[in-house]
């Protein structure tokens, strides 16, 4: 009943080809960035030279490379820290204003990116955190909030109240409960807001754009999306690729080491259409 | 909720409960309060500033000057980009829209059965989605370019072209250029949200269809699509909303140009706020499109539910 090998040949070539496209620039990126172009540090044949003029780019590349990792890291600090707490609150106490602070903070997701960075431009000007790394992470933070309480909220929720009763009657108090039995057992929850919130801060570019005033503060993308025409005479795409390679990789490595188990979470059902 | 369980407390044998309850909803506030503050000062006090800017005279550089309402949003009709800036968002967004939901979903059913093939395809599809917006945009204004692009020179050198491609010299070619892009880095994304709403329907309803004798194109019609539309409601949003609020990809391939025919909403804010160096007309665009996302989503949301009652 099977259709044969030779009967399946047209999809599989059609299929492959399909995913060849969706493959090849990110193939071709990774060449372009080893491959020469006349009047660059790389001027022919194959070699790091692009990387190199990344290397010495403006600021930097460890400049920038380092304000991305601050940012990104303080983002998922800062993300985690509120949202523990506040998930635990969701989960487990009922107090007045809960379902109000709740809607609130899912209201974030409502509004758009562009209409509260103007105002959180003013807003950090005034209270000294205007172009700086944390005032950047701090709004980073916010936006993964509605996310991120969520999460957690629903991952506390899911661990058995018996365990926590019974720690209860040995006397734990509810920080030792949460310390002790939920964070462990929330674990997968913690990890996915961890790396949404990293990823998230790793590629943004628009509220770097606005926050950010000084270049040597400047996160990967916004730095490679600046600098890239300032190189004297000719453009220099090698390097701009080479960039484009820096940026993706750590995406690419938490997508293949965590495809296997998002991939099989999405598919057993989590969200049913 | 709270005055429902005092009630059902307020037996006298149970005097020592509201003490307890108290202390426990203390503890709950403190947890919370991390959160309260935060949304308070990051979200609510900037919704309020934005309203307070949109009716001001205020600068970038020299701050607030006073009110002056309304004349930011009356300033809004006769900035020169604004129209076509606004239609100029539209049509990248149905253009976009139809594309990435008919390619999602098309992926989607390509890619329904599990086995090995079919993971190597949707991996394939979907690993563009990882990188982010802005080195994707990167990665395709070099792609975009005549000197090391891998369409334009190849061409060129074979001789089947005289002058480079100008992928981004036209308007029109610049806004399907950018939609290439971004059919690219998403369309594996929708694929995922379309292939979960697939694999929620229970394969009797389609062995049901092929005992009437359905063909395949009836059975996606009346059976799958049908069945499908909560997963296809929140492709929708997403992909309408996203687009709607496109910026990253503009402001990196082509800035606006040729002539300004290619400025985003998001970008005309942007250009108000720090070219133009007008924090209150920017806060007053700014809420004109928070109106309009709000208008959008409720009707969208109304879709939704509806969807889910059918």
């Amino acid at each position: 009943m099977r259709p044969t090998l030779a009967e399946r040949t047209p999809f599989y070539v059609l299929t492959g080809g399909l995913a060849l496209m969706f493959l090849f620039p990110l193939i071709w990126s990774a060449i372009a960035s080893v491959s020469g172009q006349p009047g660059t540090a790389q001027p022919s044949g194959y070699g790091l030279g692009n990387y190199v003029t990344l290397l010495k780019y403006g600021s930097g590349l460890p400049t920038y490379l380092s304000n991305s990792v601050i940012v990104s890291v303080l983002t998922v600090v800062v993300t985690l820290a509120v949202s523990v707490f506040g998930g635990y609150a969701f989960a487990r106490f009922t107090f007045p204003g809960r379902n109000a602070l709740f809607l609130l903070t899912l209201g974030i997701l409502m509004v758009p990116y562009a209409t509260l960075l103007i105002p959180l431009y003013v807003l950090l000007h005034n209270i000294g955190l205007q172009n700086s790394l944390l005032g950047l992470a701090l709004v980073l933070a916010m936006f993964q909030l509605p996310f991120a309480i969520f999460m957690m909220r629903i991952s506390f929720e899911a661990v058995p109240r018996e365990i926590e009763e019974s720690a209860l009657v040995d006397g734990a108090g509810s920080f030792g409960i949460l310390r002790r039995i939920m964070l462990p057992a929330a674990r997968p929850g913690i990890i996915t807001v961890a790396l949404f919130a990293f990823l998230a801060a790793w590629n943004d570019f628009i509220a770097p754009l606005i926050l950010l005033a000084d270049e040597k503060k400047a996160p990967l993308p916004l730095a490679i999306a600046t600098l890239r025409q300032q190189t004297m005479g000719v453009i220099d795409y090698g390097a701009t690729e080479a960039g484009v390679v820096v940026m993706a990789i750590p995406c690419l490595v938490l997508f293949f080491l965590l495809q296997g188990h998002y991939v099989r979470g999405f598919m057993s059902g989590a969200v049913k259409g | 909720m709270a005055v429902r369980d005092l009630r059902s407390e307020a037996a006298p044998a149970a005097t020592r409960m509201p003490g307890w309850r108290r202390t426990r909803r203390r503890i709950g506030m403190l947890y919370a309060l991390p959160t309260a503050i935060y949304v308070a000062v990051f979200f609510v006090v900037p919704l309020l500033l934005v309203v307070r800017m949109s009716a001001g005279n205020w600068t970038l550089l020299g701050g607030d000057r006073g009110l002056n309402f309304p004349k930011n949003f009356t300033a809004i009709g006769s900035n020169t980009l604004f129209w076509p800036a606004v239609a100029f968002t539209i049509e990248y967004t149905v253009i976009v829209t139809i594309l990435l939901i008919g390619l999602g979903l098309g992926l989607a059913l390509l890619v329904q059965e599990s086995g090995r093939w079919s993971g190597f395809l949707r991996t394939s599809f979907l690993l563009p989605a990882a990188i982010g917006l802005a080195t994707a945009s990167l990665l395709f204004w070099g792609f975009y370019s005549p000197t090391i692009g891998p369409i334009s020179p190849p061409l060129e050198k074979l001789g089947l072209i005289h002058e480079p491609i100008q992928f981004l010299g036209t308007s029109l070619s610049a806004l399907l250029s950018t939609v290439f892009l971004i059919v690219w880095k998403y369309a594996g994304f929708y694929m995922l949200i379309l292939l979960v709403g697939l694999q929620a329907i229970p394969s009797e309803v389609y062995e049901a269809a092929a005992i009437d004798g359905a063909t395949r194109w009836q059975t996606l019609r009346r059976v799958t699509l049908p069945l499908l539309r909560p997963s296809l409601a929140l492709a929708l949003i997403l992909c309408i909303t996203g687009s709607l609020l496109a910026f990253d990809q503009f402001y990196i391939l082509t800035k606006g140009a040729p002539d300004n025919t290619t400025v985003t909403v998001v970008q005309l804010i942007y250009r108000e706020a720090f070219q133009r160096q007008n924090l209150g007309t920017a806060a007053a665009l700014s809420i004109i499109v928070l109106a309009v996302l709000l208008v959008i989503n409720a009707v969208q949301f109304r879709g939704l539910r509806s969807a889910d009652s059918a």
